[in-house]
């Protein structure tokens, strides 16, 4: 795959001119959406009552699909990275953006009872009340937020800015001493969960 | 449990191995694409494309919009792709919906007016978007990708988006319902 793209990178370059756009990334972004979409669908997370019944907890479908996610892709991403062979692609934090924001978000997440991904999944799976109401309502705030960037770029979003850290890092210790017994307790709570009865 | 064809036409899988399969293809993702799955910024140049359509290319001018870049790009592609696979899926499994305007869960607590679940669904979209971008990402952006890199930033959203979501959900269903 990498040589095929310092091919079509050189073919590019030689050619001088504006290189023409590689449209490859595009068909690899359908091609994993529509994996990513058949598997939020076959778990059952396009489904209001599901996502909204996590937040009501008394279903806790979600949370096994993103755990169970988040563990298997740990192993692999923290073995890709130690192989040299992926760089991490870290988002930027701060206090306002990941309390403050995703607080907001948590509130909107459950009056519309799905989130952007799953709202795709939504769509697909036919309810109406995503494709008439939610598109358009998400759609709406982050054009809201665009208009008020300005405003809140050099204020709230950079209150208590601790960039793009991993845990590991913060800890100044090596990435397995992390990954390990993360990956552990997810496995406990997974487990727990079940035990529980959910 | 069966054949390869009857795993398919299956409506549910066990959410475990949902979610083992959501974190192989993350696998592939980075491996192949070199990004994290993510989609809420899609629906960010969504809206810009929109004002840029209405205004004539007025939305470019936005700082916000200049730093995200309008145009179609693999994550786009990447929430088209959902809707895609999450219909296949439906159909093959005969759970395409037609027709459903009211979720079951919401009917039970607050009645059948399409109009209600309409306004109420456009409200908590305006806000999930907004806070989708105050946050800097969604529950897979920050919740799946973000927190399987360990990223500190995920973490402290993940949890914020669940506290915010949990106290959200009861007030709805314990307190307005």
């Amino acid at each position: 795959m990498d040589t095929k793209k310092q091919v079509s990178k050189t073919k590019q370059d030689a050619r001088g001119a504006v290189a023409v756009e590689d449209r490859r990334p595009l068909f690899f972004g359908l091609g994993f959406g529509i994996l990513f979409g058949f598997l939020l669908h076959k778990g059952g997370a396009t489904k209001y009552d599901v996502i909204v019944g996590q937040l009501l907890l008394t279903d806790f479908t979600v949370l096994q699909i993103m755990l169970s996610a988040v563990a298997t892709g740990m192993i692999g991403i923290y073995f890709m990275k130690s192989m040299g062979w992926i760089k991490l692609s870290l988002k930027k934090g701060s206090v306002g953006k990941n309390v403050i924001g995703a607080s907001i978000f948590g509130v909107g997440f459950a009056i519309l009872g799905y989130c952007p991904g799953t709202i795709a999944g939504a769509v697909g799976n036919g309810y109406l009340d995503a494709i008439v109401g939610g598109l358009a309502g998400i759609v709406l705030g982050t054009w809201i937020f665009a208009v008020m960037y300005p405003g809140l770029k050099n204020g709230i979003l950079k209150k208590g800015d601790f960039g793009d850290i991993t845990i590991p890092r913060l800890l100044k210790v090596n990435d397995w001493v992390v990954v390990v017994p993360a990956i552990v307790l997810i496995v406990l709570v997974l487990f727990w969960i079940e035990k529980a009865g959910f | 449990m069966g054949t390869i064809a009857s795993i398919l036409t299956d409506t549910y899988w066990s959410p475990y191995a949902a979610g083992i399969g959501i974190g192989l293809l993350s696998w592939l993702s980075f491996l192949i694409s070199g990004k994290p799955i993510a989609t809420s910024t899609t629906f960010a140049r969504t809206g810009g494309m929109i004002e840029n359509f209405i205004t004539g290319g007025k939305a470019e001018r936005r700082p916000y919009y200049k730093k995200i870049s309008l145009k179609i790009n693999w994550q786009w592609m990447l929430v088209v792709g959902i809707v895609i696979g999450s219909f296949l899926s439906a159909i093959i499994s005969g759970d395409f919906q037609v027709g459903v305007w009211i979720p079951s869960l919401w009917a039970s607590a607050f009645g059948d007016s399409v109009l209600l679940r309409l306004l109420v669904a456009v409200a908590g979209g305006i806000i999930l978007g907004f806070g989708s971008r105050f946050a800097g990402g969604c529950t897979s952006g920050h919740g799946i990708s973000g927190t399987l890199q360990l990223a500190v930033s995920s973490w402290v959203s993940a949890i914020f988006f669940f506290v915010g979501g949990i106290i959200t959900a009861h007030i709805i269903f314990l307190v307005i319902a």
